[in-house]
């Protein structure tokens, strides 16, 4: 019990890694890296925004690659454990359709001192938005377009 | 090479003839390739030997609606991204990962 203890408190709690299609509950994510030992809770939420290049967004569709996501989620979180010294993790995204202004994205990073959590928080939205098998479709009042993240795209043209 | 029926209405539907010598790969379709195809999922047979690239290849000779976004195309084979063609085998999962969109 007690090696099993030190081996805990020196790999950190669990991560926390889902896809799923309601509204994302911030505060089970916040409680799942929620620790006695961390000093800081760093969150990012990304929400969906109503206007796009002065056009009315109507709605986001979201959907996903789910198993991939989850293994690609999983290397995000070793990667950033490895960067920094981190004692939980959560990140949940929201698939379906997602009303404007409602949360598609949560993030959520406890260690013992805050610099290590927000700058995880940072590099884990960054890392998500450049392989996370994740589309987002926008509806406008006249069209659809399936949206490309610039990080996507600069690492594609880097792998080939 | 042969495709047979997706499983998602509106997908292709074609007769499969497997022969000894060819591997089938399930193919994987997403967001606007999903739309472009007309379905999300499909068995594609290739011949033994034949890699990523060449199952991309026949992916858009077979669609043609799929060579507008071809340079943009990333694949994933069994859960991974890869870049230089690999060889596929019998009951991979190939996946045609249009540029994403996440957060």
């Amino acid at each position: 019990m007690e090696r099993e203890a030190v081996k805990k408190m020196k790999e950190g709690k669990d991560d926390v890694l889902d896809i799923v299609d309601t509204t994302i509950d911030m505060g089970k994510y916040v409680d799942a890296v929620r620790d006695p030992g961390a000093g800081a809770i760093s969150t990012f939420i990304g929400t969906t925004r109503d206007t796009f290049q002065n056009k009315e967004v109507i709605e986001l569709q979201y959907e996903a690659y789910k198993p991939m996501a989850i293994l690609e989620l999983k290397k995000i979180c070793t990667l950033a454990r490895s960067k920094w010294s981190l004692i939980g993790i959560a990140v949940a995204h929201r698939l379906g359709t997602v009303p404007i202004g409602e949360e598609s994205v949560f993030i959520a990073v406890s260690s013992v001192h805050r610099k290590d959590s927000l700058d995880a928080c940072q590099f884990i939205i960054d890392e998500l938005k450049a392989r996370v098998p994740i589309w987002k479709k926008e509806v406008y009042s006249n069209g659809e377009v399936w949206k490309e993240n610039a990080e996507f795209l600069q690492r594609a043209q880097v792998r080939s | 090479m042969e495709i047979d029926d997706g499983k998602q209405a509106g997908a292709p539907v074609d007769e499969v003839i497997m022969e000894e010598n060819k591997v089938k790969v399930k193919v994987l379709l997403f967001a606007r390739a999903r739309e472009l195809v007309g379905g999300s999922e499909f068995d594609l047979a290739v011949k033994e030997g034949a890699t990523t690239a060449d199952c991309v290849a026949e992916l858009t000779t077979r669609f043609a609606a799929l060579e507008v976004m071809r340079d943009s195309i990333v694949v994933a084979l069994n859960f991974d991204y890869v870049t230089d063609p690999v060889k596929v085998k019998d009951g991979d999962e190939l996946a045609i990962i249009p540029p994403i969109s996440g957060g």
